[in-house]
């Protein structure tokens, strides 16, 4: 069933949705859109790393940005400039020089377009592995860490004040945010993975009146995204990350629909 | 020792500074269990600061802090909720603790506001949200209970209401209550112990003692004394919510 390129690239995509829709309400809550693009752009360095050193790409990815993160929370403590210029010069200097190492790796073949956009060739049997129990342990460990995020995404001193650990919270997100990446990178692409976590979520916001729904709102609309997606990437030959994130576009704008009518209800 | 002392938290001799300004300096206090400290001051008398200190989520600070207990009900000064985060008032009962229906119910019904529970927190006007707050803080049974500014927004005979509604707490459950106000002559009924902040420790005593204090007279004027020592009589009338007052 798993020789099908198509099958592969779908249960990629259903893994890459279950997990997306959780972490991206926290980064739209937490306002991390930004961030998580910048661990995105560092990946492609992540994944020249591996093709030189012959190493696992995902688990390169992995390390690459956590280290860019490591080196911002660095950059923010001893600098004087603002965070988004930092984010700024992290994401398109780790952009810059992963493409300019592609450049002198002249004896391997890069298809520089799958990177960036995302393949859905490109899929393969050990990827779906990687995707299905990365995946699971993503939100295995997201669930531990639920409540002290949570708390202190709406209030961080109340967080603190009442015992939770808000600052071991945010390290271990951050963390899985750069897992997210690592395993999602061959299907949607490095310049596309924020919109995957950000705009289900950005849907689901217009549609939910709590947390819980608009993360089951968030995964539904992933869902839908990476099938409807995949499915028109397929029959178009259009590359499989845009067709995915253009889907999920669509739904954005037909959730503005019920925002209009709960705010005419509320006139 | 502490224990057997029913002290839940002592600051010894503390101080923070923040960009080289100290904010607080030399304060001592210690809340102990079924006792109300209030801390009174004009702005910026480093009030917050000090609860934030007795708190732990200062990391340099100077001096001491014991804390004896872990079960803490916070209401911060202020708290905002981003529209990014869609929150009804159940949910953000649950936010630190696992509680069931009935314990979110009570605290709910005991600050008057039970039929908010399924509204969401950013459609709250002031004083509903300041009631929601407290709720929240009471509704896991803390032993050490902070209130900054808990009433503010709450309307006159609300503020009445819960500032006896928290004396009420604190003997029921037995806990140390930590109260920041600047509004004196409604909290000091419940008050035990009054500490008068004005970037140090100006002075500090029973009510009655800090209101005759020179220092205390300095600071908030003779008129403040005057309130409170009128206020000391007030539990032979109630005011009425038209205006009258209402001889028991």
């Amino acid at each position: 069933m798993f020789d099908d390129f198509f099958i592969r690239a779908l249960v990629a995509g259903i893994g890459i949705a279950f997990v997306a829709g959780p972490l991206g309400c926290f980064v739209v809550w937490r306002r991390l859109s930004y961030f998580g693009d910048t661990l995105a752009h560092s990946a492609l360095l992540g994944v020249t790393i591996a093709y030189s050193l012959e190493f696992n790409i995902a688990v390169s990815i992995f390390l690459i940005s956590s280290a860019i993160a490591l080196i911002l929370i660095q950059l923010q403590k001893k600098t004087n400039l603002p965070s988004d210029a930092l984010l700024g010069l992290l994401a398109h200097s780790s952009l810059a020089v992963g493409l300019v190492v592609i450049g002198f790796l002249t004896f391997i073949r890069f298809d520089i377009m799958g990177l960036l956009f995302g393949d859905i060739l490109a899929v393969n049997k050990k990827d779906l592995v990687t995707i299905w129990v990365g995946g699971a342990l993503i939100l295995l460990v997201l669930r531990l860490i639920w409540k002290p995020l949570f708390a202190s995404t709406v209030n961080y001193e109340l967080a603190q004040a009442e015992g939770l650990n808000p600052d071991r919270a945010k390290a271990i997100f951050t963390i899985l945010l750069a897992a997210i990446i690592a395993i999602s990178i061959k299907l949607v692409g490095v310049l596309l993975i924020t919109g995957m976590l950000i705009i289900p979520t950005a849907m689901a916001r217009n549609l939910s009146d709590n947390p819980q729904k608009m993360v089951i709102f968030a995964i539904i609309g992933g869902l839908l995204s990476v099938f409807i997606g995949l499915f028109s990437s397929l029959e178009f030959n259009t590359p499989s990350g845009p067709s995915i994130i253009a889907t999920a576009l669509v739904l954005f704008i037909f959730s503005l629909l019920k925002v209009k009518q709960t705010i005419q209800l509320k006139n | 020792m502490s224990i057997e002392n029913n002290i839940l938290v002592k600051l010894n001799n503390v101080g923070f500074q923040q960009n080289q300004k100290w904010l607080v300096k030399g304060v001592s206090l210690q809340v102990e269990k079924g006792k109300i400290v209030t801390l009174i001051g004009p702005n910026g008398s480093g009030k917050s600061t000090t609860a934030k200190i007795a708190l732990g989520l200062f990391k340099n600070i100077e001096g001491q802090v014991e804390k004896f207990t872990n079960n803490i009900g916070y209401v911060p000064q202020k708290i905002s909720i981003d529209w990014t985060l869609p929150l009804r008032v159940r949910d953000f009962m649950l936010l630190t603790d696992n509680l069931t229906e009935d314990v979110i119910d009570e605290a709910l019904s005991l600050t008057g506001v039970i039929n908010l529970k399924d509204k969401s927190l950013g459609n709250l006007s002031g004083g509903e949200f300041q009631r929601v707050l407290l709720a929240r803080a009471i509704s896991k049974k803390p032993e050490l209970l902070v209130l900054d500014e808990p009433v503010q927004g709450v309307d006159f005979t609300g503020e009445i209401a819960l500032y006896e509604l928290i004396k009420e707490i604190s003997e029921k459950l037995n806990c140390g209550i930590l109260l920041i106000s600047h509004d004196l002559h409604t909290v000091m009924s419940a008050t035990d112990h009054v500490v008068c902040l004005n970037g140090h420790v100006c002075c500090s005593g029973s009510p009655k003692e800090v209101a005759k204090n020179s220092q205390y007279k300095a600071l908030f004027g003779e008129q403040a004394a005057q309130t409170l020592s009128i206020y000391e009589h007030k539990h032979d009338h109630v005011h009425t919510s038209d205006g009258d007052i209402k001889k028991n």
